[in-house]
This record gives C-alpha cells, structure tokens and sequence, in this order.
C-alpha cells in the first residue's frame, strides 16, 4: 500500500493513539507471549495479528501493525512482510463480513464457481470487491480443508458447507440482520462436521 | 469393516470431552509409557509399528525420532503438523474437530519418548475454531493432571500450546511451518541441516503429522508388534481417507491399509459408488500433489492386478502407470468432468501457494496457471501442450522444497493419461464449461 513508502514515522499521531489494546486483550497477549522461551517473543506475531485484526476493524492499517510491532519489540518491517504473506491478514479495509468461497479441486467439482456467480449477482459485486454498505467483501480462497462438505465458504471463524443458492440467501440476510463484524477470532463459530 | 484404531469410538456422543474420552480407554498409553516405558522403549515400539508419516510422505516415524538430536543441556521439541491444506484432504480436522484428545494424549506419549518438555501444535489459521476445541482439550487434560508438571506423579513434565498460522499452504512443509512458528514469513529452509539436529529456535526438534501422533497412543497401548499385523507389507496400520468429489458418501474413513480401490470406492461402507449414476472418469488419490490416474489405471496395475489401498500398490507402475497414497486426499471424478479444468484449479491453487524464494517454482507456477488459462479461454493452441510439458520438467527437482514437485506432478500426469482433452481443446478453440452446481441439483440456470 502507499503509505508504507512514507516509512512509519509520517502517520496520523492521533489516529495511532486510538490503536491500543484493552486491559482484557492485553493480558490475553500476554499469555501468548509467555508460551515461547524467553527472548522467542516474535513468536506471538501470527496470533497476535488475529487478535489486532479483529479488535481494530477487521484489517491491519500501518498503524496497527506498529503497535503490534511495538508490543513484541520487533522491527515494523518484521511485521509487515509477515502480514503481507499470509492471506487472513488483509493489508486493506474490508467489508464486516468476508465471504471467502473455496474454489479449488473439491468445491469446484461441486459447483463454487456457479456459487460464487450467484453470490456477485445477489450482492452486486465481483470478486474482491465490497458493498457499498460496507457490510459484504466476496473473496475467492483455495483449499480449506472441507472437501468432503463442498461447495463452502468460510466467514469469519464459521465453515458454511454443502452450500445451496438458499442457505446463501439465509446467510447473506442473517449477517445483513445481525450487522457487526466477522472475525476468524470469534467465539461464535458453526460447523457441521 | 476393517479394524479401527483412531475413529473406533466415532459413534460415543461427547467423546471430545476429557471425562467421555477417558472412560472409553483414552489416556491408557499415557498411563503406560510414563509409568511402565523409558522413552526409548516407546521409540522402539513405535519402530516396530512400521508406522509412517501420514501428512503425505510416507517416511518411517520411528526412523525420523532416531535422528533426533540430543545434546545435554539443549530443549528438544516436538511440533504437530496441523497444517492440512493439500486439496483434498480433511482427515487432520476431523480427527482434531471430534476426537480431540486423541491428538493432545498422541502429543503427550510422544513428547515423552522424543524427551520434549514443550510441545506445539500449529494448526493452519483458517481452522481457528478447531484450534479452539483443541485448547479446551488441552485445559481439561491440565485440570486432570494429564499435563503440567509432574503428570501422574512421574518425574515428567510438558507444557503444550497451539499455534494458529495464517493461510499458507506451504507452511505444511517442516521448515516452513518452523519458521512461521517463530513469527516468520513462511519461507522453507535450506536442508542440511534438518529439524533433527536444528530446528524450532535451533534445538532439536520432530515435526508429525496430526494422524501420526494420534496413531502413537494404539501403538504403545498394543505393542508395535501387533500394529504391524495390520495392513500389508510395508503399509501396516490403519489410515484416515478423505473421500470427496463425485461420489454418494464423501468423508472421513479410516480403513486397514490393504483395501481394493475398487472396494472403497464402490462399496457402502465406504464411497458407496459415484453420484447421479454416472460412470467414474478419474481419481486423484492422494492429495492435489500426486498424478492424476484415469478409472483403468486407479482399478488395476498396468499389469492388471487389483490396485490396492497401500503405499506400494499405488505407487506401482512409477508415475508412468502409478500414482502415490499421499496424504489420502482421494478426489473422485466423474465422466462429465473435465481435467484440463480441475488441473487449471491445481495450478491457479500452486502459484498461489509458491512462497516465491526459488525461481523455477515462483516463475514456472504462474506460467502453468496463464497457459492453463488459455485452454478454459479456448485460446491455447497444440504447442502450448508442449510448453506446459517443459514448463514442468524445468520446475520439478530444481527447488529448496517440494511444492516445486508438487506443483509439477498433476501437470504432467494429466498431459500424459488425459492429451486427447487438451488436444480438442486447442483444435477447436473452444472449452466447454460444465456448471457443476446446477448439473449435480438437476437445475437449469435461472
């Protein structure tokens, strides 16, 4: 993104000092952090970067990834090429919910591609991109380990599986209805195994 | 029904809390190894077993804890391989989703063996609630003294933790899933030197698979000896197969290694036959990875004996006539379906996955996806078949890892079994798509 050729120092000071953990979730990365032998404390950054992603809206702007930084007494650019690796981490703003549609092998021999088409059609956006509301971002992702339950989408820390055109629309207006942000970190998760 | 050794209790509601699992038997091999085995005793047992990796390559694990470095004064690890994401395979998840103390117990006697007094599970982050089923797990074997310090009363102790990753394919291969779990990019390392002798933080470490581990627990509780009986030759024991794909029962089935193909696909007790009555086209029957066969060749050998469910049966032949059992990520396909389609999905998948550290795989991965892609635009003409060929050959071998190899198998094992498709293809310039969703329900499109 443009701002990382800026280097960290130029961004909005009071935009940063919103980023800041709670007492709550700071003991909760505290503990994290004590699973590792001391000074192995850049071993908490996958988890801890699911934990910021969730707590500061389901993305991990520069400043977030800087205060993480800070917290594991790590260089910025540790963290940044890490978040730009994996693919959870999304380095832009996304919608509340992410639909992200497995369309490999299995999924796709049961129909992903026709689902995905359905849900561009039914949202009225293609894929990577988000409603206008800001509510639905449509992702395609490769094999999550539901091959046996295909097609499915994954939504937060929930497998939705053997998907049919109706369990999307039930989908799509529950998560309308319930209109708050889906994150891999949620508690609430379903699955049907 | 053959013998089953890690989902025999599938059918005990509850069996994933400690209290359910432990009056069925569970934790026995815990009891056993801490109280009555030295550590080496356990890894004789399970050299014994025969027991072999079941993330996908298959090595002895018994050999693989022999090099285990052991230096006085330096911590040795043990890291479970959760991270299953080789298309077609569910196995690992639905072992940790519903048995889940039959991985923290796995994990328990075999730290105790390897003389690991920390031990990590990294599970792939998209699994995050199966993560979280596996720490209450594991808070309910601490509160029963099954893990901690001293566990019941011995002199031993082990802490065990789950790591979740984040979305990475490669982060299956040892040393990448190492590095990412030292907060890293996952990036394979260059080998020598290996996990044995430097690995997690650069001690000593093992890294196995989930179905491995758990398979340690009816080793020791049966005696390594008596593990072997099961199976065939050098394939002993039992294995989970994850079924997917066009037939009428897709899931998990732990079978005795030394089934019939043609059995497990057709039989009721396992695939129960292909969907909508359709006639069988071809199988992938290890995981994304392994060459594609066509039905003749998955049903029999090339010299037409009864292709059986065991490393060596479905190797036989090389990848000329073979294929491998992999990680039992078995994709079954049926006579409308197009290869040169589910290949397009591999290598759209492989060139997602490169990690981008060697050329060959980084460059020759999205090259396989855009000539693929010429073929589904019914653009590709004869010679892009032979491009696709050197494109594959140029990849495999001439990498730090095997996603290069990986990455290059399906390519060439569906030019070889399957030309004819890409030919007519590139012949008439057109690919007809087969909408699976709407054929599979019985829809026309609206």
């Amino acid at each position: 993104m443009s701002t990382h050729a800026h280097g960290t120092q130029n961004f909005d000071k009071a935009k940063r000092a919103t980023i800041k953990f709670s007492d709550e979730i700071m003991a909760q990365v505290q503990e994290i952090i004590k699973r590792y032998p001391t000074g192995k404390q850049k071993s908490a950054l996958l988890p801890v970067l699911h934990i910021a992603q969730a707590e500061f809206g389901g993305w991990l702007s520069p400043e977030t990834m800087d205060y993480v930084a800070s917290i594991l007494s790590i260089r910025p650019i540790e963290v940044y090429e890490v978040a730009t690796f994996y693919t959870m981490f999304h380095t832009q703003p996304v919608g509340k919910c992410t639909f992200e549609v497995c369309q490999t092998s299995s999924c796709w021999l049961n129909g992903a591609e026709d689902i995905v088409r359905y849900i561009e059609k039914k949202l009225n956006i293609k894929v990577d991109e988000t409603t206008k509301d800001g509510m639905f971002t449509l992702k395609t992702v490769e094999c999550l380990g539901s091959c046996g339950t295909a097609p499915m989408l994954q939504c937060g820390a929930s497998f939705h599986e053997n998907l049919t055109f109706e369990k999307v629309d039930a989908l799509i207006e529950k998560y309308r209805s319930e209109n708050r942000l889906r994150s891999y970190t949620d508690l609430d998760y379903n699955n049907t195994l | 029904m053959g013998k089953k050794l890690l989902l025999h209790n599938d059918h005990v509601p509850n069996i994933h809390t400690y209290e359910v699992y432990r009056a069925h038997g569970g934790y026995a091999s815990v009891e056993k190894a801490l109280k009555t085995m030295t550590p080496d005793q356990v890894t004789d047992e399970v050299k014994k077993s025969g027991l072999r990796g079941r993330g996908g390559a298959g090595f002895p694990t018994g050999l693989k804890w022999s090099f285990l470095a052991k230096p006085e004064g330096v911590p040795r690890y043990l890291v479970c391989n959760a991270d299953e994401s080789e298309p077609g395979t569910f196995k690992d998840r639905y072992l940790m989703e519903r048995h889940p103390h039959a991985l923290v117990e796995g994990m328990i006697t075999s730290s105790y063996a390897l003389g690991a007094h920390t031990s990590y599970i990294y599970i792939r982050g998209e699994y995050f609630y199966v993560a979280r089923i596996l720490e209450q797990a594991i808070r309910e074997a601490y509160a029963a003294g099954m893990l901690g310090k001293n566990i019941l009363g011995t002199n031993y102790s082990l802490d065990l933790y789950v790591q979740v990753g984040g979305g990475a394919y490669i982060c299956g291969e040892e040393t990448a899933l190492l590095e990412s779990l030292e907060g890293k990019r996952g990036n394979p390392r260059i080998k020598p030197p290996f996990p044995a002798v430097a690995g997690l933080y650069g001690c000593p470490t093992v890294v196995n698979n989930v179905e491995t581990i758990a398979a340690v627990a009816p080793i020791v509780n049966m005696g390594g000896e008596e593990y072997a009986k099961i199976g065939i030759g050098k394939s002993t024991g039992t294995k989970l197969i994850s079924a997917s794909g066009h037939i009428n029962k897709p899931g998990v089935y732990e079978i005795e290694l030394g089934v019939p193909v043609e059995e497990f696909i057709y039989s009721e007790a396992y695939c129960g036959g292909i969907r909508n009555g359709k006639k069988m086209k071809a199988v992938v029957a290890g995981g994304s990875s392994v060459p594609i066969l066509p039905t003749e060749l998955i049903l029999k050998t090339a010299k037409g004996e009864p292709r059986l469910m065991t490393y060596e049966s479905l190797a036989d032949g090389g990848f000329q006539t073979g294929t491998m059992l992999g990680s039992g990520g078995f994709i079954v396909m049926d006579e409308d379906t197009s290869v040169v389609k589910n290949l397009f999905t591999f290598t759209r998948f492989y060139h997602h996955e490169s990690c981008g550290q060697c050329s060959p795989c980084r460059e020759g991965t999205g090259w396989m996806e855009k000539v693929m892609q010429k073929f589904i635009d019914g653009t590709a003409n004869e010679s892009d078949i032979d491009l696709l060929w050197d494109i594959q050959g140029k990849i495999e071998g001439k990498t730090i890892c095997p996603l290069g190899d990986a990455a290059a198998w399906p390519v060439a094992a569906a030019i070889r079994h399957f030309k004819q498709e890409f030919i007519d293809i590139a012949k008439q310039k057109k690919f007809n798509d087969v909408k699976h969703y709407y054929r599979l329900n019985n829809l026309t499109e609206a």
